[in-house]
Formats: structure tokens, sequence, C-alpha cells
């Protein structure tokens, strides 16, 4: 596959093996903010090929583990409701709430649909106008603009049965929460590609120099991500903090300007709770008011929800990077991928989910 | 009715029974003269044999008297949407699928069972094409389809139309076939690419967003698998890695051997316009159905010689020897990458999802 094929290559793979090996003189924590890269990782045994010294750890950049519970318990409450066809991504469905998940609500007759793009949530509410259809509008920078664009679609067509339920975060807040928390071990990123691909990387200048680290933004196949921690260990080696791009072909310093543009029409900073890790201030996105007639938390009111996490699940500390998935007790034993406890067991970018099917009994427990 | 063919009243009459034969109605469930006619007009004509014909609730078969004192038989109750997809439809589905079920214990296919659960409204049309593709996949295994029973739900209450078929074969003496016969040494064939038949269903539900040229594989393998056996009768395992894919087949035949399993990426085909879609779904082709693939587990001495009869078969053109069976204990599927790193591959949770960005 053309893209595709030259960024597996394997004899490309063994020489920046190589030179990481070479390279390599001390321990370093590097952080990859991105699921995607920590499945990437995983699928592709990549911390197998890196020297012992260089420790992985696996960040916060996944959609679904981050958002929050109450959002999940209301899109469960919303979806329960008659008359309501409630749109998701596939990975949504297994996420627990606090009772059940919308899988359930699905098999109790509530009309949950799997949705690939928010404009077809937009599509299902044009045909159906005796429902009410709402979108679980969750993720990073990454699925922003087009959740913002379901809106902007459904406003053009006047349609007054579409509403989104919006969860939306956003990277650099969590970086600065990640860095500012005394117990923090990470001493290089890998940027988020995506991520990138849509924001550019012109936020993350401030925040090298502000925590004297390196930032890599990172793409998400094996070269990618072996020239993202090379290009982070020799910084580190050197002692240098820049910001740096190995995934040029995709993200530029400003990124996506039209796609930046819908977002600062359709939404407005705000605190967000991220599941497992707790408030983080400015970290999120909400609906600005003149588009409060498509804010499904608004249209229904689900209050009465009363959260309650497992008392097991380190999911919050596994996103912070403080542990590791081998290093909970629960980890395929109470919780696994058919019964999680945590968010980051179900997602496909999860890292739970990640060591569960690629790394389960081939690596120690730690 | 068309509006527009004129009503004359010539006084008072006997309305006259309106005759469906555009689509199924609950009549045709009956078990009257509905049902008769659409077993005399559609079934008995593609699944014309002795045994059917004879008219009976039952068929009676003869039971090879040399060569085979056992009998192999299987079933499975086929669904799903679309009815038609390229490459395939319900019928060659519900054939195929029951004759591949019932040759992988290495026994040929004499017979099938078909039983029909229809929804009130299906197309007539859709029905015969459904029946013919039956008949033509029954043909080119060599099987009769002997039986069956037609069902009608109302309207709403099934998908088009369900089909269960049950297969019986004669297990040649001799050969000794199952899952939890795997052993350390032997080699893993599988008969040739992965995944198709799931993308095909998938792109032709029209949800991918995106065009793709892939066709399902759906076809009988047991002249292949017999071609296979008739020179080579010690193989040990052959399964055919339906819904869960390569990997979940794989992970069943490693718990019910106990052994590890190591396959190799690079070895394992994937056809390009498989793995594109793949790709942008967020898919992985190892987890993805197959219809018309086996995977032979025999001794590894062996394997070159039935990688040349699978070669000459018309369903095992590009059949590839994907990796070896390791040690006992063990219950576990590894796959080499092309890197040189090993990861644990894994059985699917449950329902494949989309990722997200």
């Amino acid at each position: 596959m053309r893209y595709l094929d030259e960024f597996r290559d394997s004899e490309l793979t063994k020489i920046l093996v190589d030179r990481i090996h070479r390279e390599t003189t001390r321990p370093w924590v590097i952080m990859e903010i991105c699921g995607g890269q920590t499945h990437s990782i995983m699928q592709n045994g990549i911390d197998q090929l890196l020297p012992p010294q260089i420790e992985l750890v696996h960040g916060p950049g996944c959609p679904v583990c981050v958002t929050s519970l109450e959002l999940v318990d209301k899109a469960i409450a919303i979806a329960s409701l008659p008359n309501v066809i409630f749109c998701s991504f596939g990975d949504m469905l297994r996420v627990p709430g606090s009772g059940k998940d919308l899988f359930s609500v699905r098999a109790s007759g509530g009309q949950v649909k799997i949705v690939y793009s928010p404009l077809d949530a937009v599509k299902i509410a044009k045909a159906n106008p005796d429902k009410q259809v709402v979108f679980f509008a969750i993720g990073f920078e990454t699925t922003g603009p087009a959740n913002a664009m379901s809106v902007l679609q459904a406003k053009a067509l006047g349609l007054n049965n579409f509403s989104v339920l919006v969860s939306q975060v956003t990277v650099p807040p969590a970086m600065h929460a990640i860095l500012g928390d005394p117990a923090n071990r990470v001493q290089g990123f890998l940027a988020a590609g995506h991520v990138c691909a849509v924001m550019g990387y012109w936020e993350y200048p401030p925040i090298a120099e502000k925590y004297q680290i390196p930032i890599v933004v990172t793409g998400f196949e094996p070269i990618d991500l072996l020239k993202g921690i090379l290009m982070t260990i020799e910084q580190l080696e050197k002692g240098t903090h820049i910001v740096e791009n190995a995934y040029a072909r995709v993200v530029s310093f400003e990124g996506n300007k039209p796609a930046q543009a819908i977002l600062q029409k359709v939404f407005e900073p705000c605190d967000r709770n991220w599941r497992g890790i707790g408030l983080i201030p400015t970290s999120g996105w909400k609906l600005r008011p003149e588009f409060s007639q498509f804010d499904a938390e608004q249209k229904f009111s689900v209050g009465d929800i009363h959260t309650q996490e497992s008392p097991i699940c380190i999911a919050g500390q596994i996103l912070q990077g403080r542990k590791k998935p081998l290093q909970c007790p629960a980890f395929a034993t109470q919780c696994t991928p058919e019964y999680p406890l945590g968010a980051t067991m179900v997602s496909s970018e999860g890292a739970c989910a990640a060591y569960y099917r690629y790394a389960r009994e081939v690596q120690p427990r730690e | 009715m068309s509006n527009s063919t004129p009503v004359t009243m010539q006084g008072p009459v006997c309305p006259l029974p309106l005759h469906h034969h555009s689509q199924i109605v609950m009549g045709h469930g009956s078990g009257g003269r509905m049902t008769q006619e659409l077993i005399q007009e559609i079934f008995v004509p593609y699944f014309s044999n002795p045994a059917l014909l004879a008219g009976n609730d039952f068929a009676s078969l003869s039971i090879p008297t040399t060569g085979s004192h056992q009998i192999s038989i299987s079933t499975d109750s086929h669904i799903v949407f679309p009815l038609i997809f390229p490459g395939g439809d319900i019928g060659r589905l519900a054939v195929c699928g029951t004759v591949n079920d019932v040759a992988m214990s290495g026994a040929q296919p004499a017979a099938l069972s078909a039983g029909f659960i229809m929804e009130e409204g299906l197309s007539m049309d859709v029905l015969k094409q459904v029946v013919a593709s039956m008949a033509e996949a029954a043909a080119e295994a060599g099987v009769s389809i002997v039986t069956g029973d037609t069902k009608v739900v109302e309207h709403g209450k099934a998908d088009g139309i369900f089909i269960n078929t049950t297969g019986i074969g004669w297990v040649p003496d001799g050969v000794k076939i199952g899952g939890q016969l795997a052993q350390p040494g032997d080699a893993v064939l599988i008969s040739g690419s992965i995944g198709d038949h799931g993308i095909a269903v998938l792109a032709a539900r029209g949800e991918l967003g995106f065009d793709t040229q892939v066709a399902s594989d759906v076809a009988p393998l047991n002249h292949l698998i017999q071609a296979v056996l008739a020179e080579i009768p010690e193989v040990h395992v052959l399964r055919d890695p339906t819904r869960g894919g390569l990997a979940t087949t794989l992970n069943e035949i490693a718990c019910q051997s106990n052994v590890n399993i190591t396959i190799n990426e690079e070895k394992v085909l994937i056809k390009p316009a498989v793995a594109t879609a793949c790709e942008m779904l967020g898919f992985d082709p190892l987890y993805v159905a197959n219809e018309g693939k086996v995977i032979i587990i025999l001794p590894a001495a062996r394997a070159d010689r039935a990688l040349q009869i699978l070669h000459n078969q018309k369903y095992g053109q590009d059949a590839v020897l994907i990796g070896q069976v390791n040690q006992t204990p063990g219950s576990r599927v590894l796959l080499k990458t092309r890197f040189g790193s090993t990861r644990l591959l894994d059985v699917m949770a449950g329902e494949m999802l989309p990722r997200i960005c």
C-alpha cells in the first residue's frame, strides 16, 4: 500500500533501531501522548526493539478513556429515553458507566447506533424528523472539527431534532497537568501526530521551554514512531529541549487553518473533568451560546446522575504515566476487555487494552 | 395492484383470492396449498433429486458399504445482511458454510438439509436467486439438498431470510482430524488470502463511505480438502477461519490442543484492497471473517507436498505456510512481526468496532 508500506519497512526499521541503540547512554522515560501510538507500539512490538534504558510510558490521549464518567452516565440516560436515536462512535458503546454501558441500553431496546462520522448522525436526524437524534461528540482536537461540522450542518438544514452531547478535550492542558505534577517521571514527549495535523504545534514551544522538556511531533507507523523516539533521545542525550517535527508529511507548524476556524466558530474553552485524572482547567471545549439549541445536556434534563467508579481500577495513574497496566492487580483477572472495570481496558486506544491484546503473558508481570 | 385497470362490475361475484407470485406472504408458511406451490415452483426445480422428489418429511440415504465407518454431521444457521453481496449471497453461504464444516472433519459431504425462515414481503425474485445459488454451490460441492422446511414470519421479525443447513458426510477410514490434534513440530498452512468475506459484506452494506472491489471468498472446500487427504491422510487439524478470522480460529486450536502456535506476519496474504479497507476502518484483517479458506495443520515434513497439491486446486492457488506449532503445554498464539519482535495474537473480545480517529 502506498504511503503505508514505506513506513513499515523492516530494513529501515533496523537502521533506526541501531541508531537508537548507539545514541542511548542513560535511562530515559518518554511518554507517547496518543493511545493510537500506544497501540501501534504494542502491535508492532516496538518496545521490544528499544534499549532496556528506554522506558515508554503511555499518555492520556485516548478519547474514550478520558470521557468523564458523568458524561457516560448522561449518555446512557439519554440513550434510554423513548423517541431518542443515540449515535456514537463504536468504541464508546462498551465503556462502563456507573451501572451499565450503551451496549446494554441497546439490548434493552434503546436505539443506539454506531456511526463512522458525526455527519452520518445528521443524515439520520434528517431522515427521522419524528425522533430526537443525539450524537456523542467525544474526542480530542482530531474529532473536534467533524463534530463541529455536524452542528453547522444541522443548523444549515434547520434541524431541530439534532443535538450533541459534547465531551471535547484538548492535549496541551493535559501535558501541563502531567508535567506540573510533583510525581511526574516523563522526560520527553512524543506529541500526537493527528492532533497536530489539526492544531499544528505552535502551542508546544512554551511547554517545552517552561518544563525544559523535548517534544517531538510523531506519527503512528513503526518508522514514524522510531524516528520520533530517536529524535527525542538525541535531544535528551544532548540536553536540549525544543519542539521538533518527525511527522512532516502530515503536520505543519500552523496546522489545518480551516479546521481550526470551524472549531473556533462552534466551540469555546471550558474546564473538563478527565476520567481517572480529575478536573483540568480550560482543558476542553463546549458549544458556544449561539449553538445552545444543539446542546443535548440542555435539551434533555438528565440530572440525578450519581457516578460510581470501580474502587480497584488504576486507570487514572496509567493515563498519567505513573503506572503501567501490568502493575494493576486486576489486569487480565477481574478486568478484561469483555468485563472492563475502566475505560482504558475498552478502547482501541486504551493502554490496558493494548497490553491485554498484544503483551499479556508475552512480557513478565512487573 | 395497478390503478390503471378499469374495473367493470358485472353484478355480484365471488372474489377470487389473489395469487402472490411476487413476494412471500404468511400463507406460504401455512403448510397448505401455498406452501406446496412454493415448494413445487421454487425448491423442487432447483434441488431436484430422488430423496427430495419422494415428497416425504424425511430423506433416506444409503450409507457407503466400504471405506467408511464414521458419519460426520454439522449444522449452521446463516444470517447475513445484505442477502446478496459481491462474490456470493446467503444461499451460497448457507451451502458452503455447512459443506465446509463437514469437510473439516475429513469427511466427504454427502447431503444437506435446508430450513428456511422467511420474512413476509421477501421478494420472490430474491428467493429464486438465493435458491438457484444454493443449487449451484451444492452441485459444485457434489452434495444434494435432500430435505427441507419453510416457515414464514411476520414482516419485521426476520431480516429477509434466514437459512439453516445441516450436512452429513462419510469420514474415510484412517482419517483422524480434530482441533485437539495439533502437535509440536507441525506446520500451519492456510489456503489463501484472508479477510475478503468480511470486508465484502461490510462494503455491500454501503456504510464504509468508500467503494471497494473486494469480493467474498465464499466457496466449497471439500474437493480441495479431499485432494490433500487422498495423498496426506496424516493431516492433524482442518478448520475454516470464519467468524473471528484467522486469529480467533488459531486460538481455538491452540486451546484445544494445548499448544503454542507462532505465525509469521509477513507470510499471511492480505489483498491490497482488503488491507486498505481495514486500514481506513481500524480493523485488523487477522480478525476479519473468511468463508472460503482452510487452516491445515500437519507434520512439517509433509507441508511442501501439501502446498503443491493445494496450488493445483481452484481455491488453493495462494496457499502458503504461515507458521508452526511450537510446544506443549501452552495455549497461546504468537505473532512474529516483520520487525522481528513477537506479540500475542489474542482472540477478539466482542464486536469489532471501527476506530475513532
